[in-house]
This record gives C-alpha cells, structure tokens and sequence, in this order.
C-alpha cells in the first residue's frame, strides 16, 4: 500500500516562499493570482495491507517528524 | 563546568564551539556523536550551528529526532543547561526543548553578516556577566532564522522576560517575530540563538563582545 501525504502550512503562517512564486508568475504575465502557497509531498511504500493499521502508522510518522504540527498541517491517501 | 558538543553528520561550527567553551571555562568539552544514546557526566551540552542532514525535510528536524537527543530531553528536565546556537536552535526547537520555529528569513536569502544585539534578561547562566539593555556585535549566518510562534506564546515569552537577545537598530536579518534572536525556556536551563557568539570571543575575531555570555557559564 502507498500513502500519499500533503504537508501544508497551518492558515496564517507567512509563506515566504508562496509569496516569492507569486511574484515571480506575475512577472511572467500571469494574471488573476489571489495567493500562492507552498507545501510538501510524500509518498511512503508501506508493507502493511491494513488501511486502518496503515492509518495509525502513517498518521504518527506525520506527527513525530513528517510535520511540524506548530506550523503544518497533513493530509493522507492511501492507493 | 563540563560541557559536551554533540555532533550530527552536516554539522560544522563544533570546533569554534569547543574552543569557546575551552577557553573560557578551562576544561576541554566532549565531542558527542549524534547515535550515541547517552551524554556524558556534564553540567552543559551544547548543540552547535551547520546544516545537520543537509537540512532535508524541515532545518533541524531529523538531528531532532537523533538517539541522543532523547538522553538530553530527559536530563534536561533534571536541570541539565543546554545552549543551542543557530542550527543548534532550530535542532532544539524541533526537539520540543523551546517553542515556536524558525522559518525561512523573510527576505528569502541566506544572510552571513554581523548585527546588533541587545541583552533582554542578564538573569540566565549565559548572559549574568551582560547588562541589561547592553548592545554586543554578534555575526550571523543563516537562510532559516525567522522566529514565529502563535500569540500567546509570544504574549508569555515576552511577558515572562524570556526573550534573551533581541537584534537592535534595525539589524533584525531575517524577519522574526518582536526581532527575537534568542530565547529561554521556563525552567531557564535551555537556552536558543540564531547569532554565533563562539565566533566573536578573540581578537582575531574582530571584536570580543561575546566573551562575557561564555563567561557567564562560569559563575552560574
């Protein structure tokens, strides 16, 4: 089984980065941008086949190191 | 006054450390390797600055989650005093010693260059040889130094005076919070800084501002 995981900044966290993309796809004539955010993906190859067994692994992996839980915030799918 | 350096592979500011810590409380620390599991017998560990683990995933989060670091996190709660200096801050920061982040400078570039700091509290073990208010020269050099934490913990930090160091005269590098360079914990036995003091302790180093907070370890 895979686990898919998004890592994205918590609302409110100033994204410099975000900002720095922003900018530079309005220098490159793109229009009608409201905000850009930057975050991070993870793929896991997991040896588990129990999705709800899988789910409480990948869910503590996220919390002990994936994520900074002050700042981030994770989503998970499995395929 | 023992000390311990604990080393993870990336680091690379150990040896400026040590010799700081050398000089100033005449006993040569131990260099401890990141897989060991326990410290040595020491009053103090320092977490020195480089770029443990490249660092990959966020800057000090895997080195946060080394064997050793467990050992520090238990002793610490049994008053064990630990400096962590520019990487060192972001690694105990990840490690949960500290709280708040450190994020990428708000200007988005690496800065290595020196600022002003102001002395915020001189009743910790590193800073009871400074004034209060007192400016010192200390160089920075950093891409990750933007100290962000939610209000409230702000709101304690300050109220609490455990903001240590704070970049003066408009020196603020990087866009942190309330222009924090520094801080302590609760307890006042944990102790976090973007600026590396260890490189402005000689002569040959320009200036010697920072020679007080080292030896301020002594008198603790």
């Amino acid at each position: 089984m895979k686990a898919h995981i998004k890592v994205t900044l918590k609302p409110g966290v100033l994204d410099p980065q975000g900002k720095a993309i922003e900018g530079a796809l309005g220098s490159l004539g793109f229009g009608g941008i409201n905000g850009v955010r930057q975050g991070k993906y993870f793929e896991i190859d997991l040896a588990e086949s129990d999705r709800v067994k899988a789910e409480t692994q990948v869910k503590a992996m996220c919390e002990k190191l994936i994520a900074n839980m002050i700042i981030e915030n994770y989503a998970i799918e499995f395929t | 006054m023992k000390s311990a350096v604990i080393l993870f592979p990336g680091i690379n500011r150990e040896t400026d450390m040590a010799k700081a810590l050398h000089a100033a409380t005449g006993v040569k620390p131990h260099i401890v390797w990141h897989t060991d599991t326990s410290l040595p017998d020491v009053d103090l560990v320092v977490v020195p600055g480089g770029f443990s683990y490249g660092d990959y995933l966020r800057c000090g989060a895997i080195a946060a989650r080394s064997p050793i670091m467990s050992d520090v996190r238990a002793k610490v709660l049994k008053g064990l005093k630990v400096i962590g200096v520019c990487n060192g801050f972001q690694i105990i920061t990840e490690a949960g010693l500290l709280p708040g982040v450190l994020m990428r400078n708000a200007q988005l570039r690496f800065v290595c260059r020196e600022v002003k700091l102001k002395v915020e509290n001189n009743r910790t073990f590193f800073t009871n040889k400074m004034t209060e208010g007192q400016i010192i020269h200390c160089p920075v050099a950093h891409g990750e130094g933007n100290y962000i934490c939610d209000a409230e913990t702000l709101n304690r930090l300050e109220g609490e005076g455990r903001v240590l160091f704070r970049y003066a005269d408009g020196s603020n590098p990087n866009g942190a919070m309330n222009d924090i360079a520094g801080i302590v914990n609760e307890a006042g036995n944990v102790i976090g800084m973007m600026p590396h003091p260890e490189n402005m302790v000689e002569a040959l180093h320009g200036r010697t501002d920072c020679k007080p907070l080292f030896e301020s370890l002594l008198a603790a």
